[in-house]
């Protein structure tokens, strides 16, 4: 389902930060290529660098050294075909759930944006509550939303930052499947940030492990695992244990 | 249910209680020259029948009005932008400090200087009064925007007016209400002031004139109720605003 088309670059990328107590090395040489339609899974223990990465590849934060380039271009700010969903806190309050999803759409006619009003709406088990505050929603529902409104500009790219961390362990199964069934139906390219090995094993394709202090990629691990997932197959825990390995963790508590 | 009807009365058990006490104070002191509750409502009344009540109180209304609205609608804007940008914020910052603790009343003199005895005086002093105190609300609101929302919005592509129109002013309204309600209080406060200058009408003027001519303190505090009543109605109606749909989420937290 994965395209072989490079989509983003990442090139010797280095972030430090110059801080009051000292330097902070949050990225060293960090090198990652990412294909068209691919979801990749950034993983790592807290302060190693995920966010700082994803950040930097949304445009939101420039480098110290090294480029990301996206379809050959040089990223340096924002883009609206990639669109970066902050947990559920990117909402809008001040918008009912339609004008959250409407949100990017100004530029489409009436009629073209209530399509997408509906449909996105509905893909995300919201319609009914078009016209509810996100303050009348839960944080699941809060979290679809903002899922909603990113789909609906029809990205390329989403990027994604333990959108699920602050939801309930049910709400974020449900919330996974959504997004696997959200990414097979629209092939978009994810990129998602997680400390959670088995979030990363049950959604990647490919699975970046990072190290902290400095930040570096460690290893990557495909996950050649179709979908559906079986989390109790036999390669599934193989991969999963083999990412706990590497992390250093012993899979018993 | 009965609890919730009592806590509706409260306010108005305090009430009751604070004239007794003061009817009582009164009764006591037979020499004083502050009038009972009953002088100051009989004053009120009076006041009515004369047609100076209603008269008054639109005359000052008038004046709160003018001054605060011109206020707001250069201090909001104004202070988006400062809070927009630091460089300028940096550059205003120091005069705004300086300029924000001298009383309204200080400049009474180049009130009448520039604009004469008058209301258009009067209202310049209320403008300056209402002017500052909204100002830093809205600077701060901006600072309080959640940065996020910026985030977002600059991810859809927003930029400049946009990003104001779209973002930074819906995201900053719950504390800009805030701001309206402070800033209220603050003109009311300087009202009596701005119209014991320059002036012949108003509930300022009436609280002057009523004690130079003639003693009259029943009027002088009638005039003194008025205004707190006055106060707390338009305070009321601000606060429908915090009902709106768009800006409730402003004040679930509380
Ligand atoms: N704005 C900043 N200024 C200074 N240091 C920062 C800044 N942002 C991040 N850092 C530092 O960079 C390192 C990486 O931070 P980052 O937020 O990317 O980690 P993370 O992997 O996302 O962690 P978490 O899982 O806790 O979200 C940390 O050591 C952090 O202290
Ligand atoms: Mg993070």
């Amino acid at each position: 389902m994965t395209g072989s088309r490079t989509k983003v670059e990442i090139r010797g990328v280095n972030k430090k930060f110059i801080t009051d107590t000292g330097e902070v090395d949050a990225l060293q040489q960090i090198d990652l290529d990412i294909r068209d339609g691919e979801l990749v899974c950034l993983l790592g223990p807290s302060g190693c660098g995920k966010s700082t990465l994803l950040n930097i590849v949304g445009g939101f934060l420039p480098p110290t050294s090294g480029t990301v380039s996206i379809d050959g271009q040089v990223v340096t700010k924002p883009d609206s075909r990639r669109i970066f969903v902050f947990q559920e806190r990117g909402v809008f309050p001040w918008l009912t759930v339609e004008g959250n999803v409407a949100f990017g759409l100004h530029s489409l006619s009436r009629a073209e944006r209530e399509a997408r009003i509906q449909h996105y709406v509905k893909l995300v088990g919201l319609s009914g509550f078009e016209n509810a505050y996100p303050h009348e929603l839960s944080g699941g529902m809060k979290q679809r939303l903002e899922v909603a409104r990113a789909f609906a500009v029809n990205p390329d790219v989403l990027y994604l930052d333990e959108p699920f961390g602050a939801l309930d362990s049910i709400t974020r199964l449900v919330m996974r499947g959504e997004l696997l069934r959200l990414w097979q139906a629209e092939k978009k390219t994810i990129l998602f940030v997680t400390h959670d090995i088995d979030e990363s094993v049950q959604l990647a394709d490919r699975v970046v492990v990072m190290s902290a202090r400095p930040g570096r990629i460690r290893r990557i691990v495909d996950i050649d695992i179709p979908h559906p997932r079986d989390f109790s197959s036999r390669r599934y825990i193989e991969l999963r244990d083999g990412i706990f390995e590497e992390i250093g963790l012993a899979h018993r508590i | 249910m009965l609890r919730r009807l009592i806590s509706a009365l409260a306010p108005f058990g305090a009430i009751l209680l604070l004239l007794a006490a003061w009817h009582l104070a009164v009764v006591s002191n037979p020499g004083t020259l502050i009038p009972s509750p009953f002088r100051v409502a009989a004053g009120i009344n009076e006041l009515f029948h004369r047609g100076l009540l209603i008269k008054y109180i639109v005359a000052s209304l008038f004046r709160v009005t003018w001054g605060y609205a011109l206020a707001v609608l250069i201090a909001v804007p104004a202070g988006i932008v400062l809070g927009m940008s630091s460089r300028l914020e940096a550059s205003f910052n120091p005069m705004i400090q300086i300029a924000r603790p001298i009383s309204a009343l200080a400049w009474i003199p180049i009130a009448i200087l520039w604009f004469g005895v008058g209301d258009l005086s009067a209202i310049f002093l209320i403008f300056l009064a209402s002017f500052f105190p909204m100002l830093v609300t809205a600077i701060n609101a901006v600072h309080n925007i959640d940065p996020i929302y910026l985030d977002a919005g600059r991810n859809f592509g927003l930029a400049g007016r946009e990003l104001v129109v779209r973002i930074v002013f819906p995201a900053a309204v719950p504390q800009l209400i805030a701001g309206l309600r402070i800033t209220l209080g603050v003109s009311g406060l300087v009202v009596v002031a701005a119209e014991m200058i320059a002036v012949t009408s108003g509930l300022g003027f009436l609280i002057v004139d009523s004690r130079n001519a003639g003693d009259r303190y029943d009027l002088v505090i009638g005039g003194m109720v008025m205004i707190g009543v006055i106060g707390l109605l338009l305070d009321r109606l601000i606060r429908q605003l915090e009902r709106l749909d768009s800006v409730k989420w402003g004040y679930s937290g509380q």
